[in-house]
């Protein structure tokens, strides 16, 4: 089974979102996303200031079997991204919702009103996938 | 098994399941003004002897003409062994096989050929090859795209001294992906194109610039300086080069604004001019790019055992998995091609291609000079030049062209519809396949027509 921590905010497409201190959100994909992709080789990150849609693709992760376009869980601009995965993509399979998070995003709308899943309503969502 | 894939109860099948009546429906969307119905001059159906008999009275009516046209493809002496090697069963095919590993050695063959392209070129990676030159232009030109996302005008800078085709081809194949090219002028007295056209760009927004080395007219080209414009601004530089002039020229990769993307023609390395293809085009460029680059890539690697062998690598990046966000959907490549000029490569090794490249320098300035003998024949251009050049007559050059061809020789291509600013220019070329006789009676000719 995989770990869906209760704090955080999620997408269908296995996103997951987290308000920061600052106001800023750090967005990466769910441990049940890494799991499916298996040992990941490369990540192409955006730039910093580059805007993006909710639901737009801003980075690709590459396993050694497919690459995979992720999503943008919310409209906003990229402020950093986390440059370690250029050298080190296994961090998203080893720690996908701490060491392994892919960007920082200056939110449109920072109280995320929009379209976001709780952690309950993720696992129904990926119970429901399985069927 | 049947000969014929589709029977017609197959094809009904087929039809059905999409739910449609006729096969002509799938081309509806075509307008009808576009269809050719009937092919003139190709008869309806001919067996085996009579198709045969036709194809070598055609063939003989091509006779064996003393050919000097370049522009793009070379006539080059090709040893006997490259074909006799190419065409053995084991490499016989025209693709990658779709079970790839089974077939180590079309698979080193093409890591050999990478190698060897990454080693002319001057740059770290080389792909498997794509379809020719023209289109390995344009897919470089997609490639900057996604090298310089910073940049969002999308404009490739294109010097008009870049092969007509080519330019032809970018913009068929870019321009409905909002890419556009941006013509930047020659300098009339040298053929060059001028680091100083480029200034008239300096404040915009640059995606990529494009240098060819030796120019459409065979001219060299000032590399450093225009690399090292689009450099010092973090433009990316794609460099269309011939191969066989890189054994004599600094590789894209040694220019001191160095090329992110350096691809060419591959037909002069042991392929056959034949009407104009098969060829194939090569590509290669710097290892921090190499998810970028369209086509198949061969890697070296070690199976469980520890044994070394050869794979398909970085594929996840291609059609078959990506889809419509490949890197390319147009990455043909030529496989047989390419076995024949790794092989042709293998057999020449350095010092041969560095001599088939002097040599041909050295027939081309025979050439010119036995050309401009004549009065009312000249140089159009100043600067230096590879092994062909643009000359000027004092008449039009068609009805030259065609009373030369009359006698044999085909003298070169007529420049009007392409560059009708530079007057009657030809450009002609020799390699290392013409002797003395053959440029002295090119010369008699010409000298009899004008």
């Amino acid at each position: 089974m995989s770990q869906i921590p209760s704090d955080l905010k999620y997408t269908k497409t296995h996103e997951w979102v987290r308000t920061l201190s600052d106001g800023a959100i750090e967005v990466g994909i769910t441990d049940h996303a890494q799991e499916a992709l298996g040992d990941l080789v490369f990540v192409e990150l955006p730039e910093a200031g580059r805007k993006v849609g909710a639901g737009e693709p801003y980075a690709v992760v590459e396993s050694v079997k497919a690459a995979s376009d992720i999503y943008s869980p919310v409209a906003g601009e990229v402020s950093a991204v986390n440059a370690a995965l250029s050298k080190t993509p296994e961090l998203i399979n080893q720690d996908p919702y701490g060491a392994g998070w892919i960007a920082r995003l200056k939110a449109s709308d920072p109280a995320l009103r929009t379209g976001l899943l709780s952690a309950q309503e993720y696992e129904q969502h990926l119970a429901a996938e399985d069927h | 098994m049947a000969f014929i894939p589709h029977t017609a109860a197959d094809v009904t099948a087929m039809l059905s399941t999409i739910g449609v009546e006729r096969l002509e429906e799938l081309f509806e969307e075509i307008p009808r003004a576009l269809r050719i119905e009937t092919l003139p001059g190709v008869p309806a159906a001919l067996n085996e002897m009579q198709i045969s008999r036709l194809m070598s009275e055609r063939a003989r009516s091509d006779g064996q003409p003393l050919c000097f046209i370049g522009a793009g493809a070379y006539e080059h002496h090709i040893p006997a062994a490259v074909w006799a090697i190419a065409t053995r069963g084991e490499f016989y095919s025209a693709y990658t096989p779709y079970q790839a590993e089974a077939s180590q050695g079309t698979l080193q063959t093409i890591y050999e050929f990478q190698t060897m392209i990454a080693s002319l070129t001057g740059m770290q990676v080389a792909n498997a090859s794509l379809y020719d030159g023209a289109s390995a232009f344009a897919e470089a030109c997609l490639m900057a795209t996604r090298l310089n996302r910073k940049s969002k005008s999308l404009n490739i800078l294109v010097p008009e001294a870049v092969h007509p085709h080519y330019r032809k081809v970018a913009r068929t194949v870019i321009a409905h992906q909002g890419v556009r090219i941006t013509p930047v002028p020659f300098d009339a007295r040298s053929g060059r194109t001028a680091a100083a056209a480029l200034e008239a760009h300096a404040n915009e927004d640059i995606t990529a610039l494009a240098i060819q080395q030796p120019n459409f007219f065979g001219v060299l080209e000032d590399v450093d300086a225009l690399s090292q414009w689009a450099r010092s601004r973090s433009i990316p530089v794609i460099a269309i080069v011939n191969p066989v002039s890189l054994a004599l020229l600094e590789p894209p990769g040694g220019w001191r604004g160095g090329a992110d993307i350096v691809v060419g023609e591959g037909q002069p390395l042991g392929i056959p001019l034949a009407s104009g293809g098969p060829y194939f085009g090569f590509m290669a460029t710097r290892q921090e790019h190499v998810r970028q680059m369209p086509g198949r890539i061969v890697g070296r690697t070690l199976d469980l055992a520890g044994h070394p062998g050869f794979t398909l690598t970085l594929q996840a990046r291609e059609q078959h998995i990506r889809r419509g966000r490949a890197t390319s959907n147009i990455c043909t490549n030529q496989g047989l091609m390419v076995t024949a000029a790794t092989v042709y490569l293998a057999l020449m090794g350095p010092q041969g291609l560095e001599r088939v490249a002097a040599a041909s320098h050295e027939r081309a300035h025979r050439l010119i000079a036995a050309l401009t003998r004549h009065a009312g024949v000249r140089r159009a251009f100043s600067a230096p030049f590879f092994h062909e050049a643009v000359i000027l007559l004092e008449q039009p050059v068609a009805p030259v062209l065609e009373a030369l061809a009359g006698e044999g020789i085909h003298g070169g291509l007529d420049l009007s519809r392409d560059y009708p600013q530079l007057g009657n220019a030809l450009l002609t070329c020799a390699t290392e396949t013409k002797t003395d006789e053959d440029i002295e009676r090119f010369a008699r000719a010409l000298g009899e027509l004008i």
